[in-house]
């Protein structure tokens, strides 16, 4: 798919990170989930642990997020953690 | 040197030294604000996702939760007012103060008790000198405030707010927050806002249709957890624009102490030279008349 997913990785201090991104897993709650371009819109609670982004250049990138939530919509993923480091 | 002239002297060096204290302050309060704003800045991405999902679960979702549900026979409410640690600001504590006191009496029209949560040692003494109850207080981080501060106060004010104000004696139905907006550098605004139960009425939150979102693990779940983040996140927004506001009326305060220095340096300037101009005339006709009584006896004399 030629579309990426535009990623941001925010705390409550600054934004962490943002970017273009091929596929992100991460663990809510219920488990582990992946998201590609096209996903359905989705809000969730993340559980602590570690959320590892396929940036679209080819390099990856991971962030140990706690107490955080992923909301997914039109391509659009944020990624908001209490602390992320 | 005269007395009258050591006396103004003596003066102008004590209005020099107090105005090199507050221009000393007026430039680091300059600085911070600077610091401050962008620290509101660098928070606003998060409150703002915050609020998008907060709104879409709340409004697309038809869970009754306890946190957006208005009770049906409100008791009591919370104000958390914000203020400054210290002084030398203006009127800043006193204007968000002032607000909290005008809520305070809107809440008690209303029919209900409230309780105050207080953030800062000029509210703190403030309230203390008039032997108020406080129901809270944090101090010592008002210029200069971090996530975990805003966590610290929100969780108590949750837990305040979660427990059942019928039965606890603590216990709130309503929770507002009273802070200083930062409009801009030569604004900066008291604001009262409630913040539970939810009105998510954001204005500066992206406009537009909201998706149909799923919810993992379900909505209640998403909104159980998303909410105190989102007190959290706005306790912290308040906060960081209070601090912002906090310099800014200081920088404004010190700088007009700093003009009035220049101006009581300029009037005692002109009041000792004309002092030093007296003491030299006098010490003239002194001299002269000296003279002239001395010419007219040997004149007398001869």
């Amino acid at each position: 798919m030629a579309t990426n997913l535009t990623v941001e990785v925010v705390s409550p201090e600054k934004r962490v990170w943002s970017g273009e991104a091929k596929m992100i897993s991460a663990r809510t709650l219920e488990g582990d989930i992946g998201v590609l371009p096209g996903h359905a819109p989705l809000l969730g609670v993340l559980a602590d642990g570690m959320v590892s982004i396929k940036v679209a250049d080819g390099t990856s990138q991971e962030f140990n997020i706690h107490g955080g939530f992923i909301s997914v919509s039109n391509n659009r993923v944020s990624i908001l953690g209490e602390s992320t480091d | 040197m005269g007395a009258q002239l050591r006396v103004y002297r003596r003066r102008m060096r004590s209005v020099k030294a107090t105005k090199k204290i507050t221009k000393a302050m007026e430039l680091i309060s300059a600085s911070r604000i600077v610091k401050a704003q962008q620290r509101v800045a660098a928070s606003s991405p998060y409150a703002n996702e915050l609020t998008r999902a907060v709104t879409a679960v709340a409004s697309l979702s038809s869970t009754n939760h306890p946190l957006t549900t208005p009770s049906e026979t409100p008791r009591r409410a919370a104000v958390l007012i914000i203020t400054a640690d210290r002084g030398m600001a203006g009127a800043y504590s006193n204007a968000a103060i002032k607000e909290g006191d005008q809520l305070i009496t809107a809440l008690r029209e209303r029919g209900l008790a409230t309780e105050a949560y207080l953030v800062g040692r000029k509210a703190v003494n403030y309230y203390r000198f008039r032997g108020r109850k406080i129901a809270g207080s944090w101090t010592g981080f008002s210029d200069n405030p971090n996530y975990a501060h805003a966590k610290e106060v929100s969780e108590a004010l949750i837990a305040a707010f979660i427990a059942d104000a019928e039965t606890v004696e603590t216990g709130v139905d309503e929770l507002h927050i009273v802070y200083t907006q930062f409009k801009s550098m030569i604004t900066q605004i008291p604001e009262a806002r409630r913040m539970l139960p939810l009105e998510v009425v954001e204005s500066d939150a992206p406009a537009g249709l909201l998706p149909m979102y799923e919810f993992e693990p379900n909505a209640a779940e998403v909104l159980n957890s998303l909410l105190p983040r989102y007190i959290e996140a706005r306790v912290f927004n308040a906060m960081l624009q209070s601090a912002a506001s906090e310099h800014a009326a200081r920088r404004r305060a010190m700088k007009s102490a700093t003009d009035n220095a220049d101006e009581l340096i300029k009037s005692l300037t002109r009041l000792a030279n004309a002092a030093r101009q007296a003491e030299i005339t006098q010490e003239i006709s002194e001299i002269v008349g000296g003279a002239d009584a001395l010419a007219s006896a040997s004149a007398g004399s001869e």
